[in-house]
């Protein structure tokens, strides 16, 4: 039996995370899913953006692709499609996979490419600096909105749900065994699968918007979220979206099966 | 043996591609190469590839360069503004030494332009259209025939170099209807395997030749591909000593093995005074041209346009021969010979959409003959 140990590059320590980010948490249980799925180092494929959160595939053993800001999706959709026996996941910031990669999110969840897709939503661009993200909640401090942000923030699991995704849920860096649950059934589930992981950045987002320090961080998120099926708000935590539909590989090879005839048509040959 | 087809040349890069065996095409349509789109989708479901319709260049880019570090030969084609959106990701290519073959068939600029029309002005957006110092291959093909056979070519190039390769096409090749004759089987260039144990592989650690092996995601071996500054296990390193020596061998693997990825077409009569130098479609004009002038004129066409054939050059206009360059832009190639030689260099340019006649090239010889 694995550790989740193994699954770490521990002569890649330390690490460059601020004490008190949230990443850590998001990594650890990571690594614990793995161990418990059994999935050899060869088998999984990590694909991440840039950002802080992108800077999880360095701490990781298994093989990893660690491309551009914003394409991990695109990127990891390829590298499925090159061997569809990998177990291909996709790690962003909310910067990362959901503001310049909020195309490629979109249409991956429409495509339903079998890939886990984990955002780690700190609400703004952590590695930057603390500038605003798509996410970051109308009216916050980041240090591009010093008066608060002008623009309005979007809901990423309703934007992947409406686009279409099989699998979509939420948890936070308070929440870990409900994290790790939800990581774990998103991995095992045939199809994109998102997971939305509401984490916090106390050098930049929580200094700037007064929740100073790695434990006020948690108690917001203790505080602000909400179970599914009890109550309203922001944070709504939990599996939102569980749906059995044929994956993009599986519709394509069904497709295959009965076009042979169709693509003999005017090619000349 | 193999057979003659007549067809049109995006049709000759599709087939040129599945020949050297690729299997993932992912891409974004844009004229005038949305015909090797179409061609890959049907294909590809025949050969048990896979196309994939992207929803921008910038992700098909990504796409195929994941598919090819899965171990699926892989290839995308775009045009002038498709290929502006795919640098950053082709810069990542280099950087990562993942092979991949990007077919640009160029059309005219800037922006929008005339937008179905020909040129080759992205000549130097194929070589210095990233950020950083890099060096990639870029060939140009003059026939149908040529698509064919270049693609393979560029496809054997890709993986032997573990860079990406450009084919630098142009609207008319691509549009224009040749026989072909199509190999039963074309020679392919096999991926360079590690055969060191898993825990001994580094994706990083270059052969003698400068080229690291490349393994395979889902194969024994466990590897990190990075766009990062990286050493030789793959991993991220900052030390600037390191730095220094990446950079340097990804511009040492592709220079120190010019002679293996030169190509040029010399035909040059011992008592020509002028040389035409000339590339793609209008190395067609210039052949005719030549024709008319009479012996006083040679030819040199460039299939290698990157890196730039300089020696080729240079010896073609030794003794201090003039150099005319017909090119549809505004002189980027003949920029190129003025850099390589001491010799002097008229163009022939248009940048209007039409292409260069051979009428237009004697009326330039005629002037400096
Ligand atoms: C094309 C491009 N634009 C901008 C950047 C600069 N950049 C690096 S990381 C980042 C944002 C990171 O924010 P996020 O994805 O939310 O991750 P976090 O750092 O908060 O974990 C930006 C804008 C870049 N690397 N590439
Ligand atoms: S800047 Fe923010 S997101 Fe980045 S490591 Fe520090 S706390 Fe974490």
């Amino acid at each position: 039996m694995a550790t989740a140990r193994e699954y770490l590059a521990d002569w890649m320590m330390p690490h460059m995370w601020c004490s008190g980010c949230g990443n850590g948490i998001v990594l650890g249980a990571l690594c614990r899913v793995l161990a418990e799925l059994g999935l050899g180092r060869n088998e999984v494929v990590i694909t991440t953006g840039i950002g802080c959160w992108g800077k999880a595939d360095d701490y990781m053993s298994t093989s990893a692709f660690h491309g551009t800001h914003g394409r991990a999706l695109p990127a990891a959709t390829g590298i499925k499609c090159g061997n569809p026996n990998l177990t291909v996941l996709a790690l962003m910031g909310d910067g990362d996979g959901a503001t310049i990669g909020g195309n490629h999110l979109i249409h991956s969840a429409r495509r339903n490419i079998d890939l886990t897709a984990i955002v780690v939503n700190n609400y703004n661009y952590g590695m930057t600096g603390g500038q605003y993200s798509g996410t970051t909640p109308a009216g916050k401090r980041t240090t591009t909105s010093p008066a608060g942000n002008p623009e309005r923030e979007f809901d990423l699991c309703r934007v992947v749900a409406a686009a279409g995704a099989p699998y979509v849920a939420r948890a936070t860096v308070y929440h870990v065994t409900l994290m790790e649950r939800l990581i774990k059934e998103a991995i095992q589930k045939k199809g994109f699968a998102f997971v939305e992981v509401a984490s916090g950045c106390p050098t930049h987002y929580g200094r700037l918007n007064k929740i100073v320090g790695p434990v006020k961080m948690m108690e917001w998120f203790r505080d602000s979220a909400v179970r599914l099926g009890q109550g309203e708000g922001p944070l709504v935590i939990g599996k939102l979206v569980d749906e059995d539909v044929p994956d993009f590989l599986e519709r394509y090879e069904a497709l295959r099966a009965n076009t042979a005839v169709d693509t003999e048509r005017d090619t000349g040959r | 043996m193999g057979k003659i087809r007549f067809i049109q040349g995006n049709e000759a890069i599709a087939e040129g591609a599945l020949a050297a065996g690729a299997r993932f095409y992912a891409g974004y349509p844009i004229t005038p190469s949305s015909e090797i789109a179409e061609i890959a989708a049907r294909r590809m479901l025949e050969v048990g590839g896979i196309y994939l319709q992207m929803e921008d260049e910038i992700a098909s880019m990504a796409a195929i360069i994941g598919a090819s570090c899965a171990g699926s030969k892989s290839f995308t084609a775009t045009s002038g503004p498709g290929f502006s959106l795919m640098q950053e990701n082709l810069g990542l290519a280099v950087m990562a030494e993942v092979p991949c073959v990007v077919v640009d068939v160029q059309r005219s600029g800037p922006s929008t332009g005339l937008a179905t029309k020909p040129a080759q002005a992205d000549v130097m957006q194929a070589k210095w259209g990233r950020h950083g110092d890099q060096e990639i291959i870029a060939l140009s093909p003059t026939s149908v025939q040529e698509c064919f056979d270049l693609t393979v070519k560029a496809f054997n190039l890709s993986e032997r170099f573990r860079v990406p390769v450009i084919l630098l096409a142009d609207e008319i090749v691509g549009h224009m209807r040749e026989n072909v004759e199509i190999p039963d089987e074309v020679e392919v260039w096999p991926r360079r395997l590690p055969t060191v144990p898993p825990e001994e592989y580094r994706p990083f650690r270059p052969d003698a030749d400068g080229v690291p092996p490349l393994a395979f995601y889902g194969s024994e071996y466990v590897f990190h591909i990075t766009g990062s500054m990286h050493d030789e296990t793959g991993y991220a390193s900052n030390d600037p000593k390191n730095a220094q020596r990446k950079v340097q061998r990804l511009h040492d693997k592709i220079h120190k093995n010019r002679a293996h990825l030169t190509f040029v077409r010399t035909r040059i009569p011992p008592e020509a005074k002028v040389v035409l130098v000339a590339y793609g479609v209008t190395a067609r004009s210039a052949r005719a041209a030549m024709e008319m002038a009479g012996p006083g004129v040679g030819l040199l066409e460039l299939v290698t346009l990157w890196p730039f054939p300089d020696e080729e050059v240079r010896e073609a206009l030794a003794g201090g021969k003039v150099a005319v360059v017909p090119e549809m832009n505004l002189g980027q190639v003949g920029r190129e010979v003025s850099r390589a030689t001491s010799a002097e260099v008229v163009g022939v340019n248009k940048a209007n959409g039409e292409p260069i006649t051979p009428y237009e090239i004697l009326d330039t010889l005629k002037g400096v003959m």
